[in-house]
């Protein structure tokens, strides 16, 4: 397994304030990397340095072997972002939306549509294609977002709290959905949370993030052997406190 | 680019503000070139025909104001209408950072606003002067001749680049400002002073930099009055009122004029002196135009700038 994702030193300053500090990350390819931390930790500061949205104070960053500060537009061809809060043009339909990606990722024609529709199948929004977005409730809008990511066959997503404000049916179909994406695709994901118990369903690895910086790195065992956790059920729950306690 | 341009004109041609203001627009300039053909035709009876009756109809007052200063007015308020909310909507919706994760360059979302405001006015500009040009040729009878045409156009060059100039101060407020309504108000508030009280203000700061003791002398009042006319070209509402004078008037020698003349007695002063050619009238007004679409980078410029540089977290 190759890492997809490499940080060295990865430090971005705000001010006096530093948001992240000397981060030293590594995603392998396909697996779904579990990004933990209290709002505030610098989760989201650091997923918009490794596509280039913002420029690193000091360290560097790797992914898919470019680097975002230089070379942010191949990386931005491959890996599929979602924001917290994602957000649509309202006054158009789901399709249009997705249409727009498309033509933005320079897609031609025939293949567009093609694409277009097989991400709306795939997040179960088929039927409402041609809704206005407006109309969509919050989960239908949360899969609508994983359709646009589709559209351009990512070979990585990197998905800020994908399942903030959802019920908990919505929560558990995104879940599934972000699961089998990547057992069927093969798709890398990393996705930043604060919800615990999601992350350890469908994780691989969790990092975990407080004030900055980075205080764990591992499978989820692994942590719970270092802290010396009972391993009942929310493991991953005790271990983050502890963590959280320390820093 | 083209990607983002065909999606802003598709948003504003379908958009109701847009289409509200166009039919407003478009019904005062019908109302306004009627009444001037109706004053055109006063004015005239009498007089051996000039030989530019036809682009009196745009600067001959109707009942409040040529057509000329109707756009001078709200031209601006088209630019603005299409820029405030270019780049906070986006924050607004949430789409900036995805639309940002796109493998697009960053200053294509601004350029690719600017542009599609640019083809937006001139479409209106074009449609508005064809069918003003047409009611002309039905109600006062006269076909332009080639040079008049070429003043239109040179007009119609001039005022996109007048209204584009808004376009790219609304463009800026609505990098600068988040919200909506600020960004908004920040144009227009701009739009009004620049409209009604850049004349006072040039005035006073010319009063106070160049004082008048003296009515009667001559230099006093003409220094005085200098630095208020410099001061006043500041605003893009006063060079676009001075550049297009000459270009539509083939009679006027300068873009501004100290004295005050009345109608009449232009009218017996314009019998004693020949039209220019368009290259002079181009000559009299080139540093205007100049300097307009100098305004017009500067302000797309800055708005460039701070929108590569800027955050765009949308926390």
């Amino acid at each position: 397994m190759a890492a997809i994702i490499q940080t060295q030193g990865l430090t971005r300053r705000y001010g006096r304030q530093t948001a992240v500090e000397q981060l030293d990350l590594e995603v392998q390819e396909g697996e779904i990397f579990g990004f933990l931390g209290p709002n505030g930790a610098g989760k989201t500061t650091t997923i918009l340095m490794l596509l280039g949205l913002t420029e690193p104070s000091a360290g560097s960053a790797r992914v898919l072997g470019y680097d975002p500060v230089r070379d942010p537009l191949p990386i931005k061809r491959q890996v599929g972002y979602l924001p917290e809060n994602v957000g649509f043009y309202d006054d158009l339909t789901g399709r249009e939306n997705l249409r727009y990606i498309a033509d933005l990722n320079g897609i031609p024609e025939p293949e567009a549509t093609e694409k277009i529709e097989s991400a709306l199948r795939t997040v179960g929004l088929a039927d409402e294609g041609d809704k206005l977005v407006g109309a969509y409730s919050r989960g239908m809008r949360q899969r609508l977002g994983i359709a646009e990511l589709l559209v351009k066959d990512p070979r990585l997503l990197i998905l800020d709290e994908p399942t903030l404000g959802l019920d908990p049916d919505g929560t558990n179909k995104m879940l599934d959905l972000i699961r089998d994406l990547n057992r069927s695709r093969g798709i890398t994901v990393m996705l930043s949370s604060h919800l615990l118990d999601q992350v350890q369903r469908i994780c691989h690895r969790v990092g975990i993030m407080i004030k900055g910086r980075l205080v764990a790195l591992g499978t989820i065992e692994e942590l719970a052997r270092r802290k010396g956790a009972d391993s009942g059920r929310p493991v991953l729950e005790e271990i983050y406190m502890r963590y959280f306690r320390e820093a | 680019m083209w990607t983002i341009c065909r999606k802003e004109l598709a948003d504003h041609f379908s958009s109701t503000r847009f289409l509200l203001l166009f039919c407003l627009i478009f019904m005062v300039a019908l109302v306004a070139a009627y009444m001037a053909v109706e004053n055109v035709h006063k004015a005239l009876e009498g007089f051996p025909k000039s030989s530019h009756v036809f682009l009196m109809m745009f600067t001959t007052p109707g009942k409040f104001f040529s057509l000329v200063q109707f756009v001078a007015f709200f031209g601006p308020l088209l630019g603005i209408i299409m820029g405030f909310d270019a780049i906070n909507r986006e924050r607004h919706l949430r789409t900036l950072g995805k639309l940002l994760s796109q493998p697009i360059f960053r200053d294509a979302v601004i350029n690719g606003k600017f542009l599609a405001g640019v083809i937006t006015v001139t479409l209106v500009m074009v449609s508005l002067l064809l069918l003003l040009t047409g009611m002309g040729l039905v109600t006062l009878g006269v076909v332009p001749g080639w040079e008049e045409i070429a003043r239109l156009a040179v007009y119609l060059i001039i005022s996109i680049a007048y209204i584009s100039f808004w376009l790219g101060l609304a463009i800026l407020f609505s990098i600068v400002f988040r919200s909506l309504a600020t960004s908004a108000l920040a144009s227009v508030a701009l739009w009004i002073f620049f409209s009604f009280f850049m004349g006072f203000v040039a005035d006073m700061a010319a009063d106070t930099l160049r004082p008048v003791y003296n009515r009667r002398d001559v230099e006093q009042v003409v220094a005085n009055d200098r630095l208020a006319h410099a001061f006043s070209l500041v605003s893009p509402v006063v060079l676009y009122g001075e550049a297009t004078g000459p270009i539509l008037d083939p009679f006027q020698r300068s873009a501004g004029s100290l004295l005050v003349i009345t109608p009449m007695e232009a009218f017996s002063l314009e019998r004693f002196r020949g039209p220019l050619p368009l290259d002079q009238s181009m000559f009299i007004v080139w540093p205007h135009i100049v300097l307009m679409m100098a305004l017009t980078l500067i302000c797309f410029g800055i708005g460039y700038v701070t929108f590569l540089r800027q955050e765009i977290r949308t926390v």
